[in-house]
């Protein structure tokens, strides 16, 4: 009987290391031949550690998406801040200020985030060209344009986060603070913002992520590759025929970098947040 | 990957509505017109968000119908109405019923995918493992890095001439060796591979929360009663994950039915349009094909099943939050 347990757990283990051996293979093979020469690269060799560690894949993907990496970055600062802010006040007011219509309101806010978003391109590529044609307000085609594009389409989810995240501050709390004379804007500032921290961690991580990581919006709004964020430029080097797969392997690892170290370094209070509910559910 | 968050419904909303009822504990004078200003000033603070989703959600999503009953499938704008034809020529466009075909198989496969292994993954977790956080953090981590990035490495983990092929040899599986995304027959499963890689740790994720949030004394009292292990998660513990399951269908179904980026990359339409989605399929024929009508039929089309499986849902949750 107690050999029996004992052999169940060291299937389980081997199990659990076979598993997270296969996760980790796409891994293996970014770092693995992306560390390669290019001499040393070859196809029918792709599991075979380097014989000399070269630099070379990563310098050279580095220099084709350096320029993109910056926009990537001009994208994503403006666009969480942006989505964040907006997501916080709305967030307050439906859940201490219910307004009247606030119940229509927050459905149709949230199906915003679920839709796919082929539904809403045609419109929008109009509807940036005819800013730049009738106003001259010259987005289309640009990373501020983008900005723009990732917050409306932010608004939904942060909004969610922070007002799910409201609901549970004590309404005492509120109650306390104007029964003191502070109106909607005076408890927002000295009372729910100091207490917004770990709301703000968990958007700006998800935020962070989803901007750097989408590409439709990006592949449709950005024509011209000096001005492409950094997934187009990966997916024009890894369609390309004549860069080199190791190239390719070092490019997707340094467009990964960003997110994964988010991801390393704070995926903790993300999932925490993410799952709060799961746990209750 | 939106609509996680869903799954945190606010418990305690009836404190909001306590919020809105005057309370009695307002003597001041001065608070009265304070109170109306506020009323207002909230109305004021989301009506930008609410005009901005409002037009670049549904202004957007109605101008794309309207696109979609036109006839403007050239560079020239046409919107002349009509009808439902450009609708009626897709379903009759073989591509078209390729791709829907597609889009069954590569939402059952991978909901399958997920749920099985994230299942799989999280009852295994659940059992006092060493290690716990970080089998946890390898299994989770691809849900970080972006479509675009897993398809450009499985376009080679699954090229034939490489990748898994060559473990499948050296580990005398030789026979397993497989043409993977090369063969029209079994290409779509190739993307399915990478899709559920990406997200069944996601998966893992849900169903681990369900199970800590599980009562220990549930536990001990099926063991009291002297039911195996196995008896006590197929007759206790798995019938109490159903909430969690419905919640991972609901958020894996809608991103697979608008899967876009991951076959973009991995494979674009593959042989014979082996791998084609309509995601796909709307993007070459809008954008490369200037066929603008065409494209935002298909738009609509995939509007149309995402709303089918997440507008219940939202009902579905919103009058669970009311009704507390």
């Amino acid at each position: 009987m107690r050999s029996g347990r004992r052999a169940v757990r060291v299937l389980m283990y081997v199990l659990l290391v076979v598993l997270a051996l296969g996760y980790l293979l796409p891994v293996y093979v970014l770092v693995n031949n992306g560390l390669k020469s290019f001499r040393e690269v070859s196809l029918s060799r792709m599991w075979e550690p380097p014989a000399r560690l070269s630099p070379d894949s990563f310098a050279k993907a580095y220099r084709r998406l350096a320029p993109n990496f910056r926009n990537s970055l001009l994208l994503v600062i403006p666009a969480t801040i942006g989505a964040a802010a907006l997501g916080s006040v709305n967030g307050y007011v439906l859940a201490k200020w219910k307004f009247a219509g606030a119940d229509v309101v927050f459905p149709l806010l949230l199906f915003g985030m679920f839709i796919p978003y082929q539904s809403v391109l045609i419109p929008l590529v109009q509807f940036l060209q005819w800013l730049g044609r009738a106003l001259d307000v010259r987005l289309y085609g640009s990373i501020a344009g983008l900005v723009l594009v990732h917050i409306v389409y932010g608004i939904p989810i942060t909004t969610l986060i922070f007002r799910n995240y409201y609901a549970s501050v004590p309404t005492e709390v509120v109650e306390a603070a104007r029964i003191d004379g502070a109106g909607l804007a005076g408890t927002y500032r000295y009372v729910i913002l100091p207490l917004s921290m770990p709301a703000f961690v968990v958007v700006v991580i998800w935020q962070v992520t989803q901007v750097w990581n989408e590409f439709l919006f990006a592949v449709t709004i950005t024509g011209n590759p000096a001005r492409q964020p950094v997934q187009v430029a990966l997916q024009n080097l890894a369609g390309s025929q004549i860069v080199e797969w190791n190239v390719q392997m070092a490019g997707a690892l340094l467009t990964a970098l960003p997110p994964l170290l988010v991801y390393i370094f704070l995926g903790r209070f993300f999932l925490r947040g993410l799952l709060a509910g799961a746990l209750k559910g | 990957m939106p609509g996680q968050e869903l799954l945190a419904p606010p418990r305690n909303s009836a404190n909001v509505a306590t919020t809105i009822a005057p309370g009695p504990a307002r003597p001041s004078t001065l608070a009265r017109p304070r109170i109306r200003r506020d009323s207002v000033l909230s109305a004021l603070i989301v009506l930008p968000s609410v005009v901005a989703v409002g037009v670049f959600v549904y202004g957007f999503i109605g101008w794309t119908a309207y696109v979609a009953l036109s006839g403007w499938n050239s560079f020239v704008p046409d919107l002349s109405f009509v009808g439902l034809r450009n609708f009626a020529e897709l379903f009759q466009s073989p591509r078209f019923q390729i791709d829907l075909r597609n889009t069954v198989i590569f939402t059952v496969a991978f909901l399958a995918g997920c749920l099985g292994i994230g299942l799989l993954l999280a009852v295994l977790l659940d059992q006092r493992v060493r290690g716990e956080a970080l089998f946890r953090n390898i299994y989770l981590f691809p849900m970080s890095i972006s479509f675009i990035v897993s398809g450009t490495v499985w376009q080679w983990l699954l090229n034939p001439s490489t990748g898994v092929n060559l473990l499948l040899e050296a580990a005398g599986l030789g026979r397993l060796r497989s043409p993977w995304f090369t063969d029209p027959k079994i290409a779509i499963y190739s993307v399915v591979i990478a899709a559920v890689w990406q997200l069944s740790g996601f998966t893992m994720a849900m169903y681990l929360a369900g199970l800590r949030g599980i009562a220990e004394e549930l536990r001990e009292a099926a063991r009291v009663d002297g039911a195996s292990d196995w008896q006590m998660y197929r007759h206790i513990i798995l019938p109490l994950l159903n909430p969690i399951t419905l919640s991972a269908v609901i958020v894996l179904g809608h991103i697979s039915l608008k899967i876009f980026d991951l076959v973009f990359a991995m494979t674009g339409s593959g042989p014979a349009f082996s791998t084609d989605v309509p995601g796909i399929f709307m993007f070459e024929t809008t954008f490369r094909g200037n066929r603008f009508a065409e494209g935002a039929a298909i738009a609509i089309i995939m509007l149309l099943m995402v709303a089918v499986v997440v507008i219940p849902y939202l009902v579905w949750s919103t009058r669970a939050e009311a009704a507390e």
